[in-house]
């Protein structure tokens, strides 16, 4: 038997370190079963998570496994009786979660063991390369170009037509390059394509570079990201050691180096131009285009850039077929997306699906809805570049230009759900806040633009918003979408646009009445003790950071509004009920 | 003092001749040096600007405009308080509060004693565990700004169990 933690970083953040630890320290020679690791399964709301394994077979998952469970996982598989776990084992309905997933991109996330390529080679890994090595180059594009893929970094275009742009440019010298950069705040699947499946990723970046001709290919990716680091550093020495990376690859003539550079904190620099200016060590600022990178990339020669997760389905198309791929998906869009879903849903993680399915599939099918009871307000997809889509329209399917449709974007694929209890205005300004400070300040639209904007909106919060104010933004919206020298400026209103598209009305309740409808913008709160109800147990006043609350035991407390930080605290821990916000 | 400062510009210079004085490779030049001296000292700025044969001024430029570079010393403990979408979106703004009450200092800020330094970023890729703090190499998520304050306390109480 095998005993395999998820080690992903969310599951090591869950404690998934300690529970290896304390299987390890449990076992002793005599033990016949084998204790591994996994990456990520992308079901982060039940970790840490173990699987039993007897050969293939998947015995047992078992789910928030903590260290004090070991002992018992121990003697479970040492007197092969796994059904005493069952207290452990992962519900019917967390099941569903995976069951209704169709996994390409993330097919042995969760599966094999990320630091050992023969756990890789084991699922046909590697065997697409084999037989790319024997095609043409045009081959390997016509193949690409029928499985219809488009970029998964963001726009969607066409794969194959980026190969072979770079494959018809002239010169010897050429560079693939794959964007591991994964700026969208709350999107992690191409962290967990790393940390779960490196060998994938490299095996996608090898056929690339054979497409367009390559004898270089760098992998840029995220500092925040450290353990994906490890993982890729690792792969990368495994696939040198077995002949997959270097001179003369598998005897085919072919030969190309993969290496990797580490991101330095800059959202910008997911922008292609701007990235290409990091890898030279220089400040991330974008280029104007054209000239395209085809033409003149990295040290001004050809080059072609991928995001991770297209990279993650390249193989699968060869060994499975151009056709195969396509016969998922819609007109316009075809295969799979992964999603990464988190916010206010009860189940968040990882789903990848076939493009076509509904949101509210998503949101409410596979990520089993919302939180405590609440109603759903919106869901942000494609992050600072994108918009929020309100509840009415979740019946939108997944495509690119149904997604564009709505005012945002498919994106990279995260998907922030916000409850009832989520302030649209307050949303808005997250974004420009954030867009304002990644700002790289090469152009001015974008420099400035951002800056007045995120100053309407913070006003709007603070409740000194002014009658004409959100037509002052529509306008300052439409000069940044047309004046921005990027992606990142030309997008940035995105956010403030669809905000005010579906929630005006909530942009109108802060700037008349003063008041936050969801009551989330601090300024416009005040919490407020009920005097009936309090019964002067004191737990609030303790609680308190700031000691704005007062009151002799079991007298009503008072809080004093000029101290209170509106942290909530005492909210939360009122046993009576008797706090409310205003 | 030792001879530690010789040694740390010994580790730099190793570092230079390992990226081959490149200025391509200025970026995994600072970051190297900064995981030496833990911040980029001034003359170190410099140095690195004449061993690479770039201007000081585009060696700053590069070092300031990414936000992983640090011109000052920080903390032991460097807090890295996520404050991305889906943080958002689940109340890191309470956990921020929190934070900064009850350590006194603000984003960027060291604490009077040099253990703790505070800094907002944008998404750790934990997103499903939101919200999500990260403590030198320690990730904590689910928080609530109760369980906040008690991380920091378990990290004073064991600096003082060290002392
Ligand atoms: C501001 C900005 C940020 C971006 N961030 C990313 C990113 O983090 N990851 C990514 O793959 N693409 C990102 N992109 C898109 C890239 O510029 C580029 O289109 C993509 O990497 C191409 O790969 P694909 O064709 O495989 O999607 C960003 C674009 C802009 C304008
Ligand atoms: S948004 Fe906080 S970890 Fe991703």
């Amino acid at each position: 038997m095998r005993v395999i933690v998820g080690q992903g970083s969310c599951g090591i953040a869950a404690g998934a370190g300690k529970v290896y630890n304390a299987l390890e320290k449990l076992m002793n020679d005599q033990d016949s079963f084998k204790l591994g690791i996994t990456g990520c399964i992308g079901m982060c709301f039940l970790e840490p998570i173990v699987d039993i394994y007897e050969g293939e077979d998947l015995k047992a998952r078992l789910v928030h496994v903590s260290e004090n469970d070991a002992d018992a996982i121990v003697n479970a598989v040492r007197n092969n009786d796994i059904a005493s776990l069952s207290g452990l084992f992962i519900k019917d309905e967390d099941k569903s979660f995976l069951d209704q997933q169709t996994r390409i991109a993330l097919r042995n996330c969760g599966i094999i063991d990320p630091t050992d390529i023969n756990s890789y080679k084991a699922r046909d890994g590697y065997k697409a390369l084999e037989k790319v090595l024997k095609m043409t180059p045009e081959e390997v594009i016509e193949e690409v170009k029928t499985s219809g893929i488009g970029g998964r970094g963001g726009a969607g275009f066409p794969t194959w037509f980026k190969w072979n742009a770079a494959r018809s440019s002239k010169g010897e010298e050429k560079y693939l390059i794959c964007n591991a950069d994964e700026g969208d705040p709350g999107a992690f699947m191409d962290r967990a394509v790393i940390e779960s499946d490196p060998h994938n990723l490299i095996e996608g970046m090898l056929i690339g570079a054979y497409a367009i001709g390559a004898k270089e290919a760098i992998v840029y990716v995220r500092a925040e990201y450290p353990l994906a680091i490890i993982r890729l550093d690792n792969a990368i020495k495994q696939a040198k050691e077995a002949g997959l990376i270097g001179e003369n690859i598998l005897g085919s003539g072919f030969s190309c180096n993969i290496r990797y550079m580490a991101g330095a904190g800059a959202f910008v620099c997911g922008e292609e131009t701007a990235l290409i200016e990091s890898l030279e060590g220089k400040r991330g600022m974008p280029r104007l285009k054209p000239p395209f990178p085809a033409v003149a990339g990295y040290k001004m020669k050809p080059s072609n850039i991928n995001n991770v997760e297209t990279f993650a389905n390249i193989a699968w198309i060869i060994n499975n077929g151009g056709e195969a791929f396509a016969a998922m998906g819609t007109e316009g869009s075809k295969g799979t997306k992964v999603f990464a879903v988190t916010g206010k849903v009860v189940r968040g993680g990882l789903v990848e699906i076939p493009m076509g399915q509904t949101l509210r599939h998503v949101i409410f099918d596979i990520a089993g809805g919302i939180r405590d009871g609440k109603q759903i307000k919106a869901v942000q997809m494609g992050g600072p570049s994108g918009g929020c889509i309100p509840e009415r329209l979740l019946d939108t399917v997944i495509d690119y230009k149904a997604l564009s449709a709505t005012g945002a974007i498919m994106g990279s694929g995260g998907m922030v759900v916000m409850d009832e209890n989520t302030c649209m205005v307050g949303m808005a300004k997250f974004f420009l806040d954030f867009t304002s400070k990644e700002s790289c300040g090469k152009c001015v639209h974008c420099r400035i633009g951002t800056r007045r904007m995120l100053e309407i909106l913070t006003n709007i919060v603070e409740g000194k918003g002014k009658e004409g104010d959100i037509e002052l933004l529509e306008e300052l919206c439409l000069s940044i979408k047309d004046g921005a020298l990027c992606g990142l400026g030309q997008t940035a209103p995105n956010p403030v646009l669809t905000t005010i598209k579906y929630f005006r009305d909530e942009y109108e309740a802060h700037i008349k009445e003063h008041k936050c409808p969801s009551k989330e913008c601090r300024d416009l709160l005040s919490y407020v003790i009920n005097p009936d109800k309090c019964k002067g147990c004191t737990l609030c006043a303790r609680k308190c950071p700031v000691q704005a609350i007062s009151g002799e035991t079991k007298q009503p407390h008072t809080i004093d509004q000029s101290k209170c930080i509106r942290c909530g605290q005492c909210i939360q821990g009122c046993k009576f009920d008797a706090i409310s916000i205003e | 003092m030792c001879d530690c400062k010789d040694e740390k510009i010994r580790a730099l210079d190793e570092v230079l001749d390992s990226y081959g004085h490149d200025s391509g490779n200025l970026i995994g030049i600072l970051q190297k040096t900064q995981d030496i001296y833990g911040y980029l000292p001034a003359d170190i700025i410099y140095y690195v600007a004449q061993q690479t044969g770039i201007s000081p001024a585009k060696v700053l430029g590069v070092a300031t405009f990414y936000t992983q570079f640090r011109l000052e010393p920080v903390g032991k403990y460097l807090i890295m308080l996520c404050k991305g979408t889906a943080c958002h979106v689940n109340g890191s703004d309470r956990i921020e509060a929190a934070v900064t009450a009850e350590l006194g200092i603000q984003n960027g800020e060291t604490t009077k004693d040099g253990l703790f330094t505070l800094k907002n970023v944008a998404c750790l890729g934990c997103c499903s565990l939101s919200p999500v703090m990260m403590i030198n190499e320690e990730t904590f998520g689910s928080l609530t700004p109760d369980k906040a304050i008690s991380i920091l306390n378990d990290f004073r109480k064991r600096e003082e169990e060290t002392a």
